[in-house]
C-alpha cells in the first residue's frame, strides 16, 4: 500500500503508539496515508478506537511475526 | 460536535497510581478531548520538577507481583522502598512504558491543564517555586467550574 509517512513504534506500550500516531499525523495533509508499525498487541484494538473517535480512516492491519502494521489515512 | 471533555482528580502520589491520571490524560488529549487534571493532597507530587520522590512501595501493597515472596518484616527495612521503585522502573522501561516526565510533558503538549490545589500547597507548606511552570493554582470550585461540564470524570 502507497503511504506518505511511516513510523515505528515497536517495543512502545500504551499509550505510546496511540501518542505518536496522532503526532505523527499533526503535520500530514488531509487525504494522506501514515504507516505505522508497532509490537503491542493491545495497539490492535486501539488504533481502530482512535480512528473511530477521531474520523481517521484505518484502511487496513495486517500482523506478521509479532509485529502489526497499520495504515491510518488522514481525515 | 461539540469538543469533549474530561476531568481527573489526581490525588495520589506514588508511582503506581501517577501513571492513571497522566495515561489517560494524554490519551484522551490525543482522541481530541478538553482535559483538565486537578492535583490534591498527595497528588502534588506529580507536579514536582524533581519527580524522583515518587515512589512505590511493597509495604501494604499485597497485589505487588514481587520476583521472590518477601514477609512484611522483610518489606519495612530500610531501602526497600528505594529498591522496589528502581526495580519497577527497569521494569516499566524493559516493556517499553513511557516515563511519567515523558507522559507529562505529553500532556503539556497538548494543553492539558494542570489545575494544584492551593489549600494542600498551604497545608503541607510546599514552596511553590519546586513545581512545573503552567500550573494553575486554584481550589475545588475553579475544578468543578470545568468538571460540571464534563463528558468524563475520573478520581484517581
Amino acid at each position: 500500500m502507497n503511504f506518505d509517512k511511516e513510523f515505528d513504534a515497536s517495543g512502545l506500550s500504551c499509550p505510546l503508539p496511540i501518542l505518536k500516531t496522532k503526532k505523527a499525523l499533526a503535520d500530514m495533509a488531509s487525504g494522506q496515508v501514515l504507516k505505522l508499525i508497532a509490537t503491542d498487541c493491545g495497539a490492535v484494538k486501539d488504533m481502530q478506537a482512535f480512528a473511530d473517535q477521531t474520523g481517521n480512516s484505518l484502511l487496513s492491519t495486517e500482523e506478521a511475526n509479532g509485529a502489526y502494521t497499520f495504515y491510518m489515512k488522514k481525515k | 460536535m461539540a469538543t469533549k471533555k474530561m476531568a481527573i482528580i489526581a490525588s495520589k502520589g506514588t508511582l503506581d497510581m501517577a501513571y492513571p491520571p497522566f495515561i489517560l490524560a494524554s490519551t484522551a488529549a490525543a482522541l481530541g478531548y478538553e482535559v483538565q487534571i486537578f492535583f490534591t493532597f498527595y497528588g502534588l507530587q506529580l507536579l514536582r520538577k524533581d519527580l524522583s520522590s515518587v515512589m512505590i512501595s511493597p509495604l501494604a501493597n499485597p497485589a505487588m507481583p514481587m520476583p521472590v515472596p518477601m514477609p512484611v518484616m522483610v518489606q519495612m527495612l530500610p531501602g526497600m522502598e528505594s529498591m522496589a521503585t528502581m526495580m519497577m522502573k527497569q521494569k516499566l522501561k524493559k516493556h517499553g512504558v513511557a516515563s511519567l516526565q515523558e507522559l507529562r510533558e505529553v500532556c503539556k503538549e497538548a494543553e492539558v491543564k494542570f489545575i494544584a490545589c492551593q489549600m494542600t500547597v498551604d497545608l503541607f507548606e510546599f514552596d511553590k517555586s519546586e513545581f512545573i511552570d503552567g500550573v494553575e493554582w486554584g481550589g475545588a470550585a475553579m475544578f468543578m467550574g470545568f468538571a460540571g461540564e464534563t463528558d468524563v470524570c475520573l478520581f484517581i
